[in-house]
């Protein structure tokens, strides 16, 4: 891995401020796609600004009279899959995070160190797309539907620093994945969530610019929340990617079925 | 550019001066001549390197060590005490658990940091919980009736 | 006499023993070795750290084919803690390129071509990691870094990747010795008569199939550790290999002309190795002939990219087959053509695996009586190809048990009857492909297989299964595979360029405590556990007093290693040799001692006994007895209780069995789980029952991720490596495999003393047709190509909806 300098700050403020004061920096949260990357050689930051000692980012709030959960941006995976709180008021986030890579992944990697790497087959977009959530960064406040901008890339502008992400709660709400039998990440994931202002449908893993929604089952399901009113609902393969692992004819069969799934499940 | 860094590793206080870049295992296997971790992927999944952080098992080659200031430190060598096998330990040899036993000291952290998450696991919960660990000798099979036993033993004991 | 009674014991069922063995063979006794790895006391290569070491990282193609049109190394020599780097230019022209260990004569009558293996790239490259260069440095960082420095001005060539590619007209040469890129074609079997039997056959069963190229995959990665000592010019080599005096005369009498005394080769712990580190490779030569150089230590230590790119792959055949039947079923003949991928040069045993190790076994279980193969092997631009656990033997397997089942359902004979029809029954049994069959019981296993998987309730679970909208099938395989490799003079009659026997050492210590020096190497398979209970049960010692060395050249008179089975049945027959070598001079002593005659002393339970009374000399008194010779017939007898014995096989082994898959489908995704496998095997006599049912288990996984997961893809543009790592090559996970149901039945091996035949592959020898077979059973296809992916059993499923 390549040489690179090393900051520790305690505080959101310091951490932005080290941002800012050094272009080559990068925000280490977990690592675990970031040091990955490193030690391939397809990343090589200057500078790590090691998020660790940043309290402000951690831990789960209830708020809103119930109706919110903010969870810190430096949560754990295994924190969000273990935490009471998630699991009382959207257990689908909860079995999502359960989910992420592996046992010891998920006791590292973190819920802002995903959102901001946007890997398209992340299981994470599609409970925050699929919520409807809100990322709260140090600067504003992002809506879902506004922060997955493609492969690898968010809306974040250079330095800001996600704080933590606001889940409205939903109705109810289930995360259908089949995984990579290799990486462990979502050959197809859908998210399913019947929230306040209807029903949202979420897809990673398979969209060729990354997690998107579906309007069309989105539609279905608020005339009919059931597994039946989508079973015919297809997305265009054009739409999605084909790799060494599925070709999107493959993955459009698994969006609809795992959709089905999902809603029958919530 | 070297950083001080201190923690605690099989019960002893360690501190040195390290660079920033050196990963866990590194520090381990290298300064600290723990070899007992190994490495057996350049891509954090094999589980190779497994050591309890704080009690909960993580990938040390997928982790920098200054990442690790302040905490506590289980590696394989730590985990028999005055002499005796911890019980995972000895479930694994019993069981025949291990066979190249490369991967047997991520393995057997591994399974010692799920009894914080299950006392009495199903093999399919055990199988699921293993998955960030490969073993490519034993096909599993005794790994989870060890796994399984070791639970049990560190419950009772 | 010392050879009855360990044929007494090898008589015995080891499976009846089992419950109740009287000795140490046969009982599950934890693994010696064991203490060492659970604690983290294991010593691996890469464990090894030497005073002064430095260490190595190789500059590696991009390419799958370049020329190589310069390499400049001086930005890279000047940067911080470089020692030294160098490239093909710099290996002097007497160092020879990597040799392959058997010579395959083609149907024309002409020695198949055997390109130079350079040890760094000279000219061109001809696969992605072919090896261009050495960087040597302080510490590997620096190494890594300063590789990056070394500028290569490659001139991109077409490459092929796949062997149908290759036999194209007109495709990129990947050697100019080969223009058609095919390495040889070679045949077994008579050909007429094969002919003669499809044209009056009643059916004909065709199927052509892909038997997938697989990355081995070892969670050590190689590694070596080389130094050089300038006091006697000597070398030592630490390094991860399953057999190192192979290693150390293939390096110094063919590649570096070093005298052979002068190297020590040292395996020590070694983290699996399924075939892949039998063989000599180019990373260990060049860090031994660099380390004079250097005069430093140099250490090198795969990253599992390198391993990806850089390690022999195995398989990758593709496959036109055919099985002619009478109208009752009953087989009358075989037709084989197999291409099969050696990749980009010839790695140490690659040539004989698709030919020697694969057609010889195409009879399987059956009274087949004509069989013909012909292998067209053909270089690739891709790693090179060689034995991976099974070598050739499950692609062998995969080839009839695919045959045979599809036969079956073609004919409407259940799967279980038409292996019945045509097992062989009758031993000794000369096949049409060369081997004589000692021994066996095909019927044995597959009953007790069929009982294990409870075949008889599976028609209720598959409507079970359907109720829930699933889809179940049963897939058998009944495999045979030649092991304990092998009679020397046999296999050098086929092109064989080594011996194929095994050495072992008994060296008894005064107080009666044994060492034993063996040439079979473990890496995983516990010998140092079932070589003791071998010993301790024959001297009547407790296990632990006996230990077992390998892997060091400096320590064990000499060794072929561990690969193809071959540990128990020819290394641990050496050792028994040697303990009967042991034996036969303890009776002197004893009867020296006893002041009886040599032939009325027998041994018997550690004791040496006038026959007929109870007069005795235990077996500690003996041994001390000849290190202090003081009561001791010094005039007829040397002192000292040390023997050594080199065995060379008189036939291979045959293990076989049965085994037999349950999967269950889900037909919206194709996901393919497999619910229930069980496996009837007969290895013959057993040493230890924990130890073999764990090599199957082993063998079963890496089978199982053949037929469901792992595949090695390159682009067959770009000749890149797709599956290049984790991330994109499915390694099987605990989720992904069932807990395995297994049993054993015994007919001894005939021709030698312990009855054993071998372990370690049958697992991957027999699961992937039982696997296929039961997924082309749950869908009705005749073929679906492994890895079965979930998309391809979706796809198979789909296709035959469209049919139906």
């Amino acid at each position: 891995m390549q040489a690179f300098g090393y900051s520790e700050p305690t505080t959101v403020a310091k951490a932005t401020g080290a941002a800012a004061a050094n272009a080559e920096g990068r925000y280490l949260a977990g690592g675990q796609s970031l040091l990955a990357a490193m030690k391939l050689g397809l990343a090589a930051p200057g500078e790590l600004i090691d998020l660790g000692r940043v309290p402000e980012l951690r831990g789960i709030k209830v708020e809103g009279n119930g109706a919110l959960l903010t969870i810190g941006a430096t949560t754990t995976h295994a924190e969000v899959a273990a935490s009471l709180e998630v699991g009382a008021r959207i257990p689908a986030l909860a079995a999502l995070a359960g989910g992420i890579g592996d046992r010891q992944v998920r006791n590292r990697g973190t819920l802002g160190g995903s959102l901001a790497n946007d890997d398209p087959a992340a299981d994470y977009p599609a409970a925050v797309l699929g919520l409807g959530a809100t990322v709260n960064t140090n600067q504003r406040q992002i809506a879902a539907d506004d922060f997955f901008k493609g492969l690898f890339e968010t809306a974040l502008a250079p330095g800001e620093l996600i704080v933590s992400v606001t889940f409205p709660v939903p109705k109810k709400a289930a995360y259908e994945k089949f995984r990579n039998p290799a990486s462990r990440f979502a050959l197809v994931g859908v998210f399913v969530a019947q929230a306040a202002q209807g029903p949202r449908v979420a897809v990673t893993g398979a969209g060729s610019r990354g997690v998107f929604r579906v309007k069309a089952m989105e539609q279905a399901l608020a005339r009919d929340w059931s597994a039946k009113a989508i079973e015919s609902v297809a997305v265009p393969a054009a739409d999605l990617q084909t790799d060494l692992h599925a070709s999107a004819e493959y993955r459009a069969n698994l969006v609809t079925v795992l959709a089905r799934r999902a809603v029958a499940a919530a | 550019m070297k950083i001080p860094v201190s923690l605690t590793v099989n019960g002893q206080p360690v501190s040195v001066e390290i660079e920033p870049r050196t990963l866990l295992v590194e520090f381990l296997r290298g300064p600290l001549q723990l070899t007992g971790t190994h490495v057996g992927c350049d891509t954090a999944q094999c589980g190779a390197c497994t050591v309890l952080v704080d009690g909960k098992p993580v990938k040390s080659c997928n982790m920098l060590a200054i990442q690790a200031q302040g905490a506590t430190v289980t590696t394989i060598e730590g985990l028999a005490r005055d002499g005796n096998l911890h019980p995972m330990q000895a479930a694994f040899r019993k069981h025949h658990g291990l066979q190249c036993g490369f991967c047997t000291p991520g393995m057997v952290l591994s399974a010692v940091g799920l009894a914080t998450q299950h006392k009495q696991p199903t093999e399919a919960q055990i199988r699921e919980a293993l998955d960030g660990n490969f073993c490519r000798c034993t096909g599993y099979h005794n790994i989870v009736k060890a796994v399984q036993e070791g639970l049990a033993e560190m419950t009772t004991a | 006499m010392t050879d009855t009674t360990v044929r007494e014991k090898s008589s015995t069922p080891a499976r009846e023993r089992a419950t109740q063995p009287s000795g140490p063979i046969g009982a599950r006794i934890e693994r010696k070795e064991d203490l060492r790895f659970l604690t983290g006391s294991g010593q691996y290569t890469d464990d090894v750290t030497l005073p002064h070491q430095s260490y190595a990282c190789f500059v590696r193609s991009p390419h799958a084919h370049a020329r190589l049109r310069s390499i400049r190394t001086d930005t890279a020599k000047r940067s911080p803690g470089v020692l030294a780097v160098y490239t093909g230019a710099d290996i002097p022209p007497a160092v020879g390129g990597l040799p392959c260990g058997w010579l395959i004569t083609g149907v024309d009558g002409k020695p198949m071509k055997e390109p130079k293996h350079p040890i760094l790239a000279q000219g061109k490259v001809r696969y992605v990691g072919d090896p261009v260069a050495i960087v040597v440095a302080e510490t590997y960082d620096q190494a890594k870094e300063a590789a990056q420095l070394v500028e290569v001005d490659y001139e991109p060539l077409p490459a092929v990747v796949d062997v149908r590619d290759a036999l194209r007209k007109g495709a990129p040469a990947v050697h100019d010795e080969a223009p058609d890129n095919v390495c040889y074609v070679w045949a077994l079997g008579d050909k007429a008569a094969v002919d003669a039997a499809f044209a009056k056959a009643a059916h004909v069963t065709t199927l052509e199939f892909v038997n997938n190229r697989l990355i081995p995959n070892a969670i050590e990665p190689r590694a070596c550790n080389a130094a050089y000592a300038r006091a006697d010019d000597s070398y030592t080599l630490y390094v991860a290999n399953q057999n190192p005096h192979v290693e150390r005369l293939l390096m110094t009498a063919f590649v570096l002309g070093l005298p052979e005394h002068k190297v020590r080769v040292i395996a020590p712990d070694v983290g699996g190795g399924f075939g892949s580190k039998i063989y000599l490779y180019a990373e260990e030569t060049v860090c031994v002939w660099a380390a004079k150089l250097v005069n430093r230590p140099i250490k090198w230590t795969a990253e599992r990219s390198e391993s990806f790119q850089a390690d022999a792959h195995g398989r990758d055949h593709v496959t036109k087959a055919e099985l002619a039947l009478d109208k009752d079923g009953k087989f009358l003949a075989m037709r084989v053509k197999t291409t099969a991928a050696m990749g980009a040069y010839l790695s140490t045993f690659a040539s004989c695996i698709p030919t020697i190790l694969y057609a010889t076994l195409l009879a399987g279980q059956y009274t087949t009586p004509a069989i013909h193969c012909e292998v067209t092997a053909v270089f690739t631009n891709t790693a090179p190809v060689d034995a991976y656990r099974g070598a050739g033997r499950p692609e062998a397997t995969y080839v009839v048990e695919r045959l045979v089942a599809t036969a079956a359902r073609e004919m409407a004979i259940a799967q279980d009857e038409i292996r019945r029809r045509n097992f062989i029954r009758k031993f000794p049994y000369a096949t049409p492909v060369a081997l004589t069959y000692d021994t066996g019981d095909y019927e044995a296993c597959l009953d007790g297989a069929m009982k294990l998987a409870d075949v008889a309730g599976f028609p209720k679970r598959k409507e079970e299964a359907a109720k829930r909208g699933k889809l179940r099938g049963l897939g058998w395989s009944s495999y045979i595979e030649a092991c304990g490799l092998a009679p020397s003079n046999v296999a050098g009659s086929l092109g064989a360029r080594a011996g194929l026997f095994e050495a072992g050492e008994v060296r008894v210590h005064p107080t009666g405590k044994v060492t034993v020096f063996t040439g079979s190497h473990s890496h995983g398979q516990g010998h140092e556990t079932t070589f003791a209970q071998v010993v301790a049960d024959r001297l009547g010692i407790a296990v632990d007093d006996v230990d077992v060395v390998h892997g060091d050249t400096g320590r064990i008179p000499f060794g072929m290693g561990t690969y193809g089975s071959r540990s128990i049945a020819v290394g641990g027959t050496a050792i028994m040799k040697a303990v009967d070598k042991v034996v036969a001079k303890g009776r002197k002593i004893a009867a020296h001692l006893m002041e009886v005659s040599d032939a009325d002393v027998e041994f018997r339970d550690g004791k040496f006994t006038v026959k007929g009374t109870d007069k005795n000399v235990p077996f500690a008194q003996v041994a001390l007895t000849a290190y202090v010779p003081h009561n001791y017939p010094l005039d007829k007898l040397e002192p000292g209780l040390d023997e050594t014995a080199f065995y060379d096989p008189t036939n291979f082994t045959y293990p076989a069995g049965t085994h037999i898959c349950e999967v269950e489908i889900d037909p919206e995704t194709g996901e393919t789980r497999i619910v229930s496998f069980s496996a009837c095997d007969d290895f013959g006599n057993i040493i230890n029952p924990m130890i073999v049912e764990g090599q199957v288990h082993g063998g079963l996984a890496q089978g199982i991720g053949q037929a469901l997961l792992e595949g090695c893809v390159y682009d067959r543009e770009s000749g890149q490596l797709l599956t290049g790592s984790y991330m994109d090559y499915a390694m099987p996970r605990a989720a992904d495999l069932p807990s395995f149901k297994v049993d054993t039945r015994v007919t001894p091996c005939t021709h030698n003393p312990l009855g054993v035949k071998g372990c370690g592959e049958a697992g991957a020898i027999g699961a992937p047709a039982a696997v296929i077979n039961a997924i082309c059973d749950a869908t009705g296809a005749k073929d679906v190509e492994m890895p079965a992916t979930s998309e391809r059993v979706w796809r198979t499923l789909r296709a035959g909806q469209k049919r139906s």
